[in-house]
């Protein structure tokens, strides 16, 4: 590589040697380990990412390529890391709701009530139906959302910039729902231990109903643009092919799982939230390439928009939280007026709920994959420790495997459809 | 006026008169405004506004008022090129110097040579509207055209840096494998024309129709007819590999911004970048010139008189002569139309996929097509 592609004269003299030039890709990488032997030059190593256009996010990939083809990848994360997992021991449960937005900032509704519903099944509870019915709406809103910012962001990749333009168009209605519905477009923080915040509010339901009338065919556009596109096939046909044995060792969840032919949805498989009331398909590809990723991606969206029909079309009604006065802030009139309302809200605040020692998991099926809240509980508002098992994180530890034996323009692609966040991958 | 022409002098000065005219009247500002086109109108194909607001700064010559909403940002382009101007012309330390600051000229510079053979009207106060009327025109162009390619390269190969590097590669061998598509799917409109000089090729489409679009000229021979098939599929083959000579989308390999960063220009700012930017443009609005001249007829407008050497020196030949080189332009901007229509709907190829499509059909295709042309040309008189 010294001889082919550096005719010119490097400033940094640990560059000049090809030892050097190793040292320098590999060198930060504790994880990278040596590189493949390269006696004659031959290889060309590139650092692709942390802060690269196709890498969304901070991805960093090392890169060692004969010409355009890949023949090591390493990927190097933790570019994001803020500690979560640790950030959570330090709070009572409810406090520490705000930073599950920031996971999968594309799905801050879901991440909110994978969290919420871990706690609770800690705590021994069960929604009533009308709150279980708002979570699926929550659910497949985000799930939808995520989608397409997910579609949008592998056309772009491949190159059709218009794609993105037109999902994020739908994009913008969810946030306009996320708003009226939390507060907030973005980091909603919609749901408490044993509930939500508030209730969905009248004007919610006009609105969700017309984004439900205006998407499907905006989908069926995106659609029409890509899925017959003969230059997006051959882009993404065949390659990036996992196969099923590789998705179950791998601990691949999500579209990407089912994309290689598993049919597992925690939706299906262990119901939670009364998904088993919802009459809903699970899509499943056959080859495991990006194509088939792709396309259950979208059928996958449409069948959230049934889903969230249905869930609109009988929502219960009666309480969204559950009924345990000890554990849930008394309501806010009575705090104002009564004196034991106020120091069980002041004692609720501070200490937290009283959580019974032990230890939960929880995974709820979230766009990206399955995204589980494992906590261990010494009892008491805090948790002992909490961890995440990331989707997109477990998603991403395939592409060493992966990547290998593709050309560059494969990479972008495959990053694409592995649609992938690095805030819920870091933590 | 033959006189005249005759005069040394008067030849050099009316060349100078005529370049000057093209460059900056007519095609430099055409390249901003298809920068500003290619914004607008992507804008319009993604539901979005674009650039709407720029006006021109005329409170700066005392105007109480800037020209703004009404204009629709037609000023943007003078912005951006203000805007380039002022940017830091930085030259990262581990380049190579020579090759670095002369990589933004040759991507530039042949753009606007390629202009020069290129009848962009009829004739106007007894000159005719073309700069060099040789007669190995459309030689000419491909040898001079074939040469911006060595602004890519050396771009990515003088940034030594290897985003721009991959981004140097991919160009050279796209754009070689695309060359010999384009040579080839041309020499049936040669053989057709039986000549070299692009007037000429107009001439011959006044006369009997634009080679496209053959009834123009009022009556259809079986012959026309016939030769319309390999004509189009000249045309198609000729078109996808101007996409893949200018580097536009869906084969824009060397500078595909989500996999290279920014490919062979990567390292480039200010001035230095805009020049690529605006060599981009202008190869685009040269490849369109060297379709409309060889498919569509030039400056022709069928049914509307043509004026001679003799009839443009009085008032209405000049006007006619003006309209010719409107309509010229008005073709141009139909096609650069399309350019960007292609750009903002089609995903990109892959490297692999595009030297496939190069060099086992489109290659094919026009080898082919040369003999059909032939045999026709041979049997049917």
């Amino acid at each position: 590589m010294a001889h082919t592609t550096q005719p010119f004269e490097q400033p940094d003299a640990l560059a000049k040697t090809e030892v050097g030039l190793q040292k320098l890709a590999s060198g930060s990488l504790a994880t990278a380990g040596a590189l493949s032997p390269d006696l004659l030059g031959e290889k060309l190593v590139l650092n692709m990412g942390p802060s690269h256009p196709a890498t969304h996010g901070v991805l960093r990939l090392v890169l060692e390529m004969d010409g355009e083809l890949i023949t090591k990848a390493t990927p190097d994360l933790g570019y994001l890391h803020r500690g979560d997992e640790k950030i959570a021991e330090n709070m009572t449960y409810n406090q520490f709701v705000p930073y599950t937005d920031r996971l999968d900032y594309l799905a801050p509704l879901a991440n909110n009530v994978a969290y919420a519903m871990a706690v609770e099944k800690l705590m021994g509870w069960e929604l009533p139906p009308r709150g279980q019915a708002i979570r699926v709406i929550c659910c497949e809103l985000a799930r939808i959302s995520s989608h397409l910012l997910g579609l949008g962001a592998f056309a772009m990749d491949t190159g059709a910039l218009t794609v993105f333009m037109y999902t994020f168009t739908e994009r913008e209605k969810i946030y306009n729902l996320c708003e009226v519905i939390s507060g907030a477009r973005f980091t909603t923080s919609y749901t408490r231990i044993g509930g939500m915040t508030r209730d969905l509010p009248e004007a919610f339901f006009p609105m969700v109903r017309k984004f439900l009338e205006e998407f499907p065919p905006s989908l069926d556009e995106v659609d029409g643009l890509l899925s017959r596109n003969r230059i997006f096939v051959d882009r993404t046909k065949d390659v990036g092919c996992i196969s099923k044995e590789d998705a179950i060792s791998f601990g691949i969840s999500g579209p990407n799982l089912r994309g290689s032919g598993v049919d597992h949805d925690l939706r299906k498989r262990h119901p939670y939230l009364g998904y088993e009331q919802y009459d809903f398909d699970i899509p499943v590809g056959s080859a495991g390439d990006c194509y088939d990723r792709y396309l259950c991606r979208v059928e996958e969206m449409r069948q959230s928009v049934h889903i969230l029909r249905q869930a609109l079309d009988k929502l219960p009604s009666g309480p969204i939280t559950v009924s345990d006065p000890k554990n849930l802030p008394p309501a806010k009139t009575s705090v104002m007026t009564k004196m034991e309302e106020l120091i069980h809200h002041f004692i609720l605040h501070t200490e937290g709920l009283k959580a019974p020692p032990g230890e939960v998991y929880f995974g709820a099926e979230n766009p990206k994959g399955e995204l589980g809240f494992y906590i261990q509980s010494k009892g008491g508002g805090v948790p002992h420790r909490l961890k995440i098992r990331a989707p997109s994180f477990v998603n991403l530890s395939i592409l060493p495997k992966l990547l290998p034996g593709h050309f560059m323009s494969d990479v972008v692609a495959i990053l694409g459809s592995l649609d992938f966040v690095m805030g819920e991958c870091d933590r | 006026m033959a006189l005249l022409n005759d005069i040394p002098w008067f030849l050099i000065a009316a060349s100078v008169a005529k370049t000057l005219f093209l460059i900056f009247l007519v095609v430099l500002p055409l390249v901003s405004y298809t920068v500003y086109a290619e914004r607008r109108v992507s804008a319009l194909i993604q539901d979005r506004l674009g650039p709407n607001r720029t006006g021109f700064p005329i409170s700066l010559f005392g105007f109480k008022k800037d020209l703004q909403l009404v204009l629709g940002g037609l000023g943007q382009p003078i912005a951006d090129a203000v805007k380039f101007l002022l940017k830091e012309d930085f030259t990262p330390g581990h380049v190579n110097k020579v090759y670095f600051w002369m990589a933004p000229v040759l991507a530039m510079v042949p753009a606007l040579s390629t202009l020069a053979v290129l009848p962009f009207g009829n004739y106007m106060f007894g000159q005719k509207m073309v700069v060099a009327d040789v007669n190995v025109g459309i030689l000419y162009v491909f040898a001079i055209a074939s040469i911006g390619v060595y602004g890519i390269v050396l771009a990515g190969w003088s940034s030594n840096s290897k985003y721009p590097f991959l981004g140097g590669i991919r160009a050279s061998s796209q754009m070689i494998s695309y060359e010999l598509s384009l040579g080839l799917s041309a020499v049936p409109v040669l053989m057709i024309l039986g000549n070299l000089n692009l007037s000429d090729a107009i001439d011959y489409q006044v006369k009997n129709g634009w080679l496209l679009l053959p009834f123009t000229d009022g009556n259809l021979t079986l012959r026309e007819l016939l030769l319309w098939v390999p004509v189009l599929i000249s045309f198609i083959v000729f078109s996808i590999s101007m996409f893949a000579e200018t580097n536009r989308l869906p084969f824009d390999l060397p500078e595909s911004e989500t996999e290279l960063v920014a490919g062979y220009h990567t390292e480039y700012s200010s001035m230095k970048f805009a020049l690529f930017f605006l060599g981009e443009y202008a190869a685009m609005i040269a490849g369109s010139s060297v379709i409309t001249v060889l498919f569509l007829g030039g400056w022709h407008i069928p049914f509307l008189p043509v004026n001679t050497l003799e009839s443009s020196m009085t008032a209405p030949g000049a006007v006619l002569g003006l309209v010719h080189i409107t309509a010229f332009f008005a073709k141009v901007a139909v096609l650069l139309g399309i350019f960007i229509w292609v750009r903002w709907t089609l995903p990109r190829f892959r490297f692999d996929q595009l030297m496939k499509l190069g060099w086992l059909y489109l290659f094919e295709i026009a080898l082919v097509n040369i003999f059909i042309t032939a045999a026709i040309l041979a049997l049917v008189r």
